[in-house]
């Protein structure tokens, strides 16, 4: 395990930290608005901290809070949690692919616990076998400013001005783009499906009946229906390298 | 009390989720179809959740689409993360000062 990446691990780590400052912030914005919710059904700052550690979820935990705030039962809160974070079973899956195959166990659960939307993306955007090291460092870094925009939420929602939220609530945004642009630069399937996705995604929160649907729950239905497509219609790698 | 109990529920159901398939899938998957299915995933993924999110995130629609716009340029010229990110944030304050 410890000579399949060429930097040591504390390198890896420092890697990691580096790539999740602008997650933290991004998260920072997104679990300060959290924040201000979870006061409003009854969460206190402790509950709020420990919940933004575990799940680390933009939609998974706003359905804790809203859960939490309809009273509802464990099943329903469980069934809820399954489906708003159902896409990253699909994430999960993906980084299978990119572990070394020697990876002990507690490093695969590690890595699974470490995913979020964006961590995945940053993540299995560096070349290579993943690395568990980074991970950990970005999880670290980002899941602070996850807990620290909850904290702050809860006991001091409302201090922020408006225009600095608004600033940081691209953050999560940016990055996104910075994890697919450079692949559609390199690859013109990647490219005109970046380009479906938005029209597609656009469509999906204006048009009757799927525009009522979660966001979390649209996004799994348009990841599963455009990549089921463009992979029938443009498998990748175009050759089999065996 | 109860609080701590639905959080839980949550953090059992969702870490499940998130290392399952990482501890189930110890082999490469051999399928064509399933390796390219899972190829495009983060792109599709990243992309529907950036748009039309991101113009909707800021006060005005209009800053939000101009941080899109630079962000793509600057994404598309290799900028790290970071960068890019702020670049996005600079762009959404800046242009707000000036509209709103």
């Amino acid at each position: 395990m410890s000579n399949i990446f060429k930097i040591s691990r504390k390198q890896a780590a420092l890697e990691g930290v580096k790539d999740g400052v602008p997650i933290a912030l991004g998260y920072f914005a997104v679990s300060f608005s959290l924040g201000i919710f979870a006061k409003k059904v009854g969460v206190d700052v402790i509950q709020g901290i420990i919940n933004s550690f575990l799940n680390h979820a933009s939609a998974g935990e706003y359905a804790v809070y809203s859960m939490i705030g309809a009273g509802a039962t464990y099943v329903e809160m469980a069934i809820m949690t399954l489906v708003v974070n159902a896409r990253y079973l699909l994430m999960s899956t993906a980084l299978s692919q990119r572990v070394h195959p020697d990876t002990p166990m507690i490093h695969r659960i590690g890595i699974g616990f470490h995913v979020t939307d964006e961590l995945f993306a940053i993540s299995l955007n560096k070349p290579g076998y993943v690395n568990p090291y980074y991970c950990y460092g970005a999880f670290m870094i980002s899941v602070f400013g996850w807990c620290a925009g909850t904290a702050i939420g809860i006991v001091a929602g409302g201090i922020l001005p408006l225009r600095i939220v608004s600033a940081f609530s691209v953050a999560l945004y940016g990055m996104f783009l910075a994890c697919i642009m450079p692949a559609a630069r390199n690859n013109r399937v990647v490219a005109i499906t970046i380009i479906c996705c938005f029209i597609l995604s656009y469509l999906a929160t204006v048009l009757p009946g799927i525009s009522q649907i979660s966001g979390g729950t649209r996004t799994i239905i348009l990841t599963i229906v455009i990549s089921t497509v463009v992979a029938i219609l443009f498998p990748y790698p175009e050759e089999s390298d065996e | 009390m109860s609080n701590y109990f639905y959080i839980l529920v949550a953090a059992l159901v969702s870490t499940v989720i998130r290392a399952l398939p990482l501890t189930v899938f110890r082999k490469p998957i051999k399928n064509q179809f399933v390796r390219s299915f899972l190829f495009y995933v983060p792109y599709v993924t990243l992309a529907v959740m950036t748009f039309p999110a991101m113009v909707n995130a800021t006060q005005s629609k209009i800053s939000g689409v101009l941080a899109l716009v630079c962000g793509t340029v600057a994404a598309w010229f290799n900028m790290s993360l970071f960068k890019v990110a702020c670049i996005c944030c600079a762009v959404v304050f800046i242009s707000e000062l000036i509209i709103l």
